[in-house]
């Protein structure tokens, strides 16, 4: 009996550092903020400038930058992330196309966030400066909208694949009911279908939200680095993750280091509230699901 | 609502929908069509079995990075793989409501962003340790898999039907036995489908390396000191403004997808054959 013992504080132990981790995480960069919230206090979130040799810094640019590129990347692929699980999951579930499609998503799902942003530092650039030049505007290239269309691309497969499960998951029975009433595919879709997943949708736009928060490497590279707040959708800017990513390595002074720290606390901060909300939310719908 | 009206806009959502799938296939065929047509022009041998090494002769290759990435993806490994096994018992075989909360937590650990890792790493093991090394850059990859080790862990252990159990202690085994001799043998693969689920994961990451791991010209396998990754090269390359840096920018970028592919592949092979069964 000593040995089960013995195994069961070692599973304890397993469960308490799987916990732990996220607390000393938490722990670690307040730690390291300490010195730019004794600073600065409630004036970092109001502070415009980030201005290194004076040592003066504010979030407000990146939290705007982060803020816009998130949002703007979501919006732009909701519609096409749903279409694309209506299309895999209702109108060809299986088959060769689907395979395919579904291969392919697996595939691209796969691709590192830094040949993302290598692709479109090389590729989507150019065409973002052309259309640039023809609305007449500044022809940066890089800016927030071109790393919205990344963030965008980037989250339509992992959207898509998990509404596609959703989908897979209204039982039967509900569908086919629908159908032999005479309801069109698309009555299905609207009435049916979506009212019934409609909480995991939710959790997943929740959390595409939360990684596209907090994505680096593809926004770092294509999205300009300039440390203002972002006058237009065109403009070259900084999200908090890549400010993060640009200049921690060259932090030299205490104050310095200790605000990039102070940033990556709050992306720490929004992306783990964002995740428990989804997940929550998720848990909740699984939940149901078993009742039904 | 009249009845050539739904029909109409049943046609016109099923056109709608069509389009935009298509529409959004198009780049994604897009990119891994650049990666192909651009990598496979810089691949050659003379590329793989040579270092970086800046200095003029014998350079240019990334045969550092790549086995750099192997030493990343090894140390990761070995830091998570035991961790999360043990971990995803506790959450199969304690009954508290504390179990609940770490899945919920392990969850959200997902979700955290991997430079927030990279900077933990950094105030954690890179500053006070005093330095760069593969070892800190390991740790860092090694908290992004975790949570993923954990879930495939706890997933292929509920997939053991009780009987099993039942049927070890009805022959006098005791519970750790069973643990050790019965349960986890027979989802071991499942395991291992999980954990090279996790390596393909981490393989391409590079923002938790800036700070860590931070890269290195020269052919290295020492632990304490830095190394490079094939992210790190894609990232330092591309961002140079020299046309031969993007080059093997491009063929990094096409030995990296296509490691990963191949370890994708691997999994959904072994995940169909190995899947747990009675």
């Amino acid at each position: 009996m000593r040995q089960d013992n013995l195994f069961n504080l070692a599973l304890y132990f397993g469960g308490f550092v799987a916990a732990m981790i996220i607390v000393i995480m938490f722990g670690i960069l307040f730690k390291g903020s300490v010195l730019s919230i004794k600073n600065f206090g409630i004036h970092f979130f109001f502070g415009e400038k980030w201005n290194p040799p004076m040592e003066k810094f504010g979030l407000l640019p990146f939290a705007v930058g982060t803020i816009l590129t998130s949002i703007f990347a979501l919006s732009l692929s909701l519609p096409f992330a749903i279409s694309l699980a209506v299309s895999l999951g209702i109108y060809c579930s299986r088959g060769i196309v689907s395979n395919i499609l579904s291969y392919l998503s697996d595939l691209l799902a796969g691709i590192p966030s830094v040949v993302y942003g290598f692709w479109g530092l090389f590729f989507l650039v150019p065409i973002v400066r052309n259309l640039e030049i023809k609305l007449g505007i500044m022809p940066f290239g890089v800016g927030i909208f071109t790393a919205s269309i990344i963030l965008a691309i980037m989250i339509i497969p992992y959207m898509s694949s998990m509404i596609v499960e959703l989908i897979k998951m209204v039982p039967r029975e509900l569908v086919e009911a629908g159908y032999s009433l005479g309801a069109t595919s698309f009555d299905v879709v609207r009435k049916i279908v979506f009212p019934y997943i409609k909480s995991g949708v939710i959790s997943g736009i929740i959390l595409a939200f939360g990684r596209a928060f907090g994505e680096t490497m593809a926004v770092t590279m294509v999205i300009g680095n300039v440390n203002s707040v972002p006058k237009s959708i065109f403009s070259p800017a900084n999200t908090m993750a890549s400010i993060i990513a640009n200049e921690f390595p060259e932090a030299s002074s205490g104050l310095y280091l200790s605000s990039i720290v102070y940033i990556g606390l709050w992306l720490f901060v929004i992306t783990f509230i964002v995740n428990l909300l989804g997940n929550l939310i998720i848990r909740k719908f699984r939940a149901g699901e078993n009742e039904f | 609502m009249n009845f050539r009206f739904r029909l109409f806009f049943d046609k016109a959502f099923k056109i709608a929908v069509t389009i935009l799938s298509i529409s959004v296939i198009v780049p994604l065929i897009l990119i891994l069509f650049h990666i192909v047509s651009k990598g496979v022009s810089s691949i050659n041998l003379h590329f793989l079995i040579r270092d970086q090494n800046l200095s003029e002769s014998g350079g240019s290759g990334i045969l550092n990075s790549i086995v750099g990435t192997f030493l990343l993806i090894t140390i990761a490994s070995v830091f998570s793989v035991p961790l999360g096994i043990i971990a995803g018992l506790f959450l199969v075989e304690v009954k508290s409501k504390f179990v609940e909360f770490v899945r919920i937590l392990v969850d959200v650990l997902h979700g955290i962003p991997s430079i927030v890792i990279g900077i933990v790493t950094y105030l954690l093991i890179v500053k006070p340790f005093g330095g760069f090394s593969a070892i800190s850059g390991g740790i860092a990859l090694g908290l992004m898999m975790f949570p993923l080790v954990v879930k495939s862990a706890e997933e292929s252990l509920r997939l053991v039907p009780y009987s099993l159990r039942e049927a070890s202690f009805a022959l006098g085994a005791n519970y750790v036995k069973t643990i050790f001799r019965v349960v986890l043998p027979t989802c071991i693969k499942g395991i291992i489908v999980g954990t090279l689920i996790g390596i393909s994961r981490i393989a391409g990451e590079t923002a938790p390396l800036l700070f860590t791991a931070f890269g290195n010209p020269y052919f290295n396998i020492n632990p304490f000191k830095p190394v490079n990754a094939l992210p790190l090269v894609i990232f330092n390359y591309a961002m140079s403004p020299y046309e031969e840096w993007h080059r093997i920018a491009w063929g990094a970028s096409l030995v990296l997808v296509g490691i990963i592919f191949l370890l994708n592949m691997t999994t959904k092979i072994a995940g169909k054959k190995w899947e747990v069964q009675f």
